[in-house]
């Protein structure tokens, strides 16, 4: 209760003419119980006027008309144990019981059973290296990226596929070309006479890291470890899912940070073919880009050369959330005030150097929402590739229906639901993800 | 790059391969040559396996007979009709859902939007369950759950369930009464034009005498009154010629009236449910970026809710909401093309079906490619003309 202090610390005086002097306030009354509290906010927020009145009780209708069928669906009159279709037969509920059956289907595909504990260590792998990067205060974030973006495909991909895969002598003597090549042109300056070999030797020992990475995957790969092959025809589900969306955009970022470079670029070749690569890329819908992958890459590719059908969408895929990831990443350039790029120049920095160290770590910064983002809409498409043959999650659920062991009337809802269900908590975590880091990287405009 | 040389004269002393503009050439004949030889490579290479597989390159194929039946198609189309005009019926099918989505998904995004914004607590719960709920669910599997689960699951034609106007839904479509325009229909048709051509001209001249004088004309109602009454009086006056032609159950299926195949009502509830979420957003940011400050001059000004939001609010709206919208539209679009999931005809499907049969793979996916990226340049050029009509005229 609001009182008003007294103003004057002396009391007042009283007079002994007078009665009685009220020296404080009355406690204020407290307010009519129709405006304070839940009839108050009620009254306020659904029943303030006719025609809110109106659209009130639409809306509990149609909450009435939604809502208690999808409970009623899911969970009251849904049978969650049972064998076969037997058990699901009698209900208008959910048959939780048939997901249940296929769970491991859906989350492994035809992946041999014994050897699924491989998988297991990649998503175990993935996600405790992604927590730490996700959460802003975790420590060790330089050691942490280099570990995701090194160490976990180059594991991944040997325990998922097995390893032991010969990259072939054409891999082993194009790279031996390029290292050549590399070490020519830094080597250059010192047969010409321009400066000593000392004062190179710092970049031949960059390029020779540079060079070494490759050559340690691919010695890597080439290594029996006693691995049982799998094929990646035998993979599926919410595995095959996750590898083409975490591939797809983890190698969409350095190809969409250059193409970005490439279309603010003062070269007028580089930024043609950027814009026309981006636009092209971005003009045509991914299922003809998916076709295109596993229909016409197969002919452009030599005599004797099949590639992997799975590696196929990942080059598509690939291909395509690039073009998008330059967009999201131009962005982020933009956003940089000129005084940075003016700045570096001053510093008498070269391009790379201006890009690397100034440009690049503050654009990407800025645009990690609009990362999110591309990897939201990429993970939805990955549906798209039960179109051309691989099975993803939706793909997987999708060829369980013709099932006979478990056909039953609900038997579509519940799958259908079951992947909704899947997909939305992915799709809807990293979408409040990205509006927290929204929030977080906004700091300059607060106040 | 830019290296400038303030002394006026060339850096002798520095090699030429430290001069940038050496650099940047070297690297465009590099990235050139690259190119020019991945081309090259991928030429020869689809010339010898195309030569090995026995297809000849080209568009011959184009006019040989198709041989299979489409089961939706604006024009006439038979077995016999050829891959280019199968191609085509595709395309039109593409167009048309496309288009139509188009229409509801605005509709809806910009109601959903709206309620989204509302002050009824239960009216933007709803709106903003909705957009959370459909925009994080897979297109494809929303295609799937509407064409598999709901569609199909619909009585047979026998239990037809019967709705409003006479229209039936089953497992084979919905069924509608046909309007049959019998002798003088013509005069409607006349009626129509003569009243959209009356509405425009009016609104033309009310909008100038308006900028002349200040005097308003009810030239929206005038213009309405138009457009409906004046086909309504062509009806009248030749004597009722519209009848309709009602489907009726003759033996498993319904015969007569017009039936739209449940594909078609899947793809497109689909793409406009979906497609709707991301326009409320848009509609929804839109508003708010319209400062209120506008509301509170524009009633400070005696202006009433109804024109301020008319007037006010939306015109300056609308131009954040048309950029972000285009893309929108193109994704629609461009999505459209998940029909060949569910086999509605359109250019992907036939085209596939093409694929199939004739094994022009380069081609087929040649015309896909072209006829999406056509597409998306003249939505995008129509939409940049709109906006640029809304946009704001500085003096």
């Amino acid at each position: 209760m609001a009182r008003v202090p007294n103003v004057a610390a002396t009391p007042i005086k009283t007079s002994p003419y007078s009665g009685w002097v009220r020296d404080e306030m009355h406690d204020v009354l407290p307010a009519p119980a129709s405006e304070v509290g839940l009839v108050g906010w009620v009254r306020q927020n659904l029943f303030s006027s006719i025609p809110n009145t109106i659209l009130t009780l639409i809306g509990v209708y149609l909450i009435y008309l939604l809502v208690p069928p999808l409970i009623n669906f899911a969970i009251v009159h849904a049978v969650w144990n049972g064998e076969d279709r037997e058990a699901c037969l009698g209900t208008h509920g959910a048959c939780w019981a048939y997901v249940k059956a296929y769970f491991s289907q859906f989350i492994y595909g035809r992946y041999p059973e014994p050897e699924r504990w491989r998988v297991d260590v990649v998503f175990f792998i993935l996600a405790a290296g992604l927590a730490p990067l996700l959460i802003p205060s975790a420590p060790f974030k330089r050691a942490n990226t280099i570990f995701m973006l090194l160490v976990f495909p180059v594991a991944s991909f040997i325990l998922l596929t097995g390893g032991n895969t010969d990259p072939g002598a054409w891999a082993w003597i194009s790279l031996a070309v390029i290292a050549i090549v590399a070490f020519a042109i830094v080597l250059l300056p010192v047969f010409a006479g321009q400066t000593d070999f000392a004062s190179s030797s710092k970049r031949l020992g960059v390029v020779a890291g540079i060079i070494a990475i490759p050559a340690m995957i691919m010695l890597l790969f080439s290594v029996d470890f006693g691995l049982e092959y799998v094929e990646t025809a035998n993979w599926g589900g919410l595995l095959v899912t996750l590898v083409i969306a975490i591939t797809g955009i983890a190698a969409s970022l350095p190809f969409g940070v250059a193409l970005a470079l490439g279309r603010r670029s003062q070269l007028p070749i580089v930024r043609l073919m950027s814009v026309i690569f981006i636009e092209f890329w971005r003009g045509v819908p991914l299922i003809t880009v998916l076709f295109m992958s596993s229909v016409v890459l197969p002919l452009f590719m030599n005599e004797g050369v099949t590639i992997d059908k799975l590696f196929r969408v990942l080059v598509g895929v690939t291909l395509f959330a690039s073009a998008y990831m330059a967009e999201v990443v131009r962005g982020g350039l933009q956003a940089i005030p000129k005084g940075q790029y003016e700045g570096a120049d001053a510093l008498g920095l070269t391009y790379w150097q201006k890009m690397y160290l100034i440009v690049l770590p503050q654009a990407l910064k800025l645009v990690i929402p609009g990362i999110v983002n591309t990897f939201i809409g990429l993970f939805k498409d990955t549906t798209l590739v039960l179109i051309v043959g691989l099975f993803d999650l939706l793909g997987q659920i999708q060829s369980s229906f013709t099932d006979p062991t478990w056909s039953t009337p609900t038997q579509g809802h519940t799958g259908y639901l079951f992947a909704a269900l899947v997909f939305w908590v992915f799709c809807f975590g990293m979408s409040r993800y990205s509006i927290f880091m929204e929030k977080r990287l906004d700091t300059g405009r607060k106040r | 790059m830019a290296v400038q040389d303030t002394m006026g004269q060339a850096p002798a002393k520095a090699s030429f391969i430290y001069d940038p503009k050496v650099r940047g050439v070297f690297y465009q004949i590099v990235l050139v040559a690259a190119i020019v030889w991945l081309g090259w490579e991928f030429i020869t290479n689809a010339a010898r396996n195309l030569e090995e597989q026995n297809i000849s390159a080209g568009f011959g194929f184009m006019s040989n007979t198709a041989g299979f039946g489409i089961t939706q198609s604006l024009v006439s189309y038979s077995e016999e009709s050829s891959y280019g005009w199968a191609i085509y019926v595709g395309f039109l099918n593409t167009i048309l859902v496309a288009f139509l989505g188009i229409i509801f998904a605005t509709v809806i995004g910009f109601v959903v939007g709206i309620a989204r914004l509302s002050n009824n607590w239960v009216i933007s719960r709803i709106a903003y369950v909705y957009i959370e709920v459909l925009r994080n669910i897979p297109l494809l599997l929303q295609i799937f759950f509407w064409y598999f689960a709901v569609l199909r699951a619909v009585p047979n034609p026998r239990n037809s369930v019967e709705m409003l106007g006479g229209m039936f839904l089953n497992n084979r479509g919905l069924f509608m009464p046909r309007p049959v325009f019998g002798e003088g229909s013509i005069l409607i048709l006349i009626g129509l034009i003569v009243g959209i051509v009356g509405a425009v001209l009016i609104s033309n001249w009310a909008r100038k005498r308006q900028m002349a004088t200040g005097q308003q004309f009810p030239s929206f109602r005038v213009g309405l009154a138009l457009i409906v009454g004046l086909p309504f009086l062509g009806y009248l006056l030749s004597g009722m010629p519209v009848t309709f032609d009602h489907p009726e159950l003759k033996g498993f299926n319904f015969v007569g009236g017009m039936k739209v195949i449940p594909e078609f009502m899947a793809l497109l509830l689909a793409l406009s449910i979906y497609t709707a979420t991301f326009i409320a957003e848009i509609v929804r940011a839109g508003i708010l970026a319209v400062s209120h400050g506008q509301t509170e001059a524009a009633h400070a000004l005696g202006i009433r809710p109804g024109p301020t939001l008319r007037l006010v609010v939306i015109p300056q709206a609308m131009r954040v909401i048309i950029p972000p919208l285009t893309s929108q539209y193109l994704n629609l679009t461009k999505n459209s093309s998940l029909a060949v999931a569910i086999a509605y005809p359109d250019l992907v499907s036939v085209g596939g079906t093409v694929l199939n049969q004739t094994g022009q793979a380069i081609e087929i996916i040649g015309i896909w490619m072209l006829v999406y990226l056509s597409l998306s340049l003249l939505t995008s050029g129509f939409m940049n003309w709109y906006n640029d009509r809304m946009s704001l005229v500085e003096r």
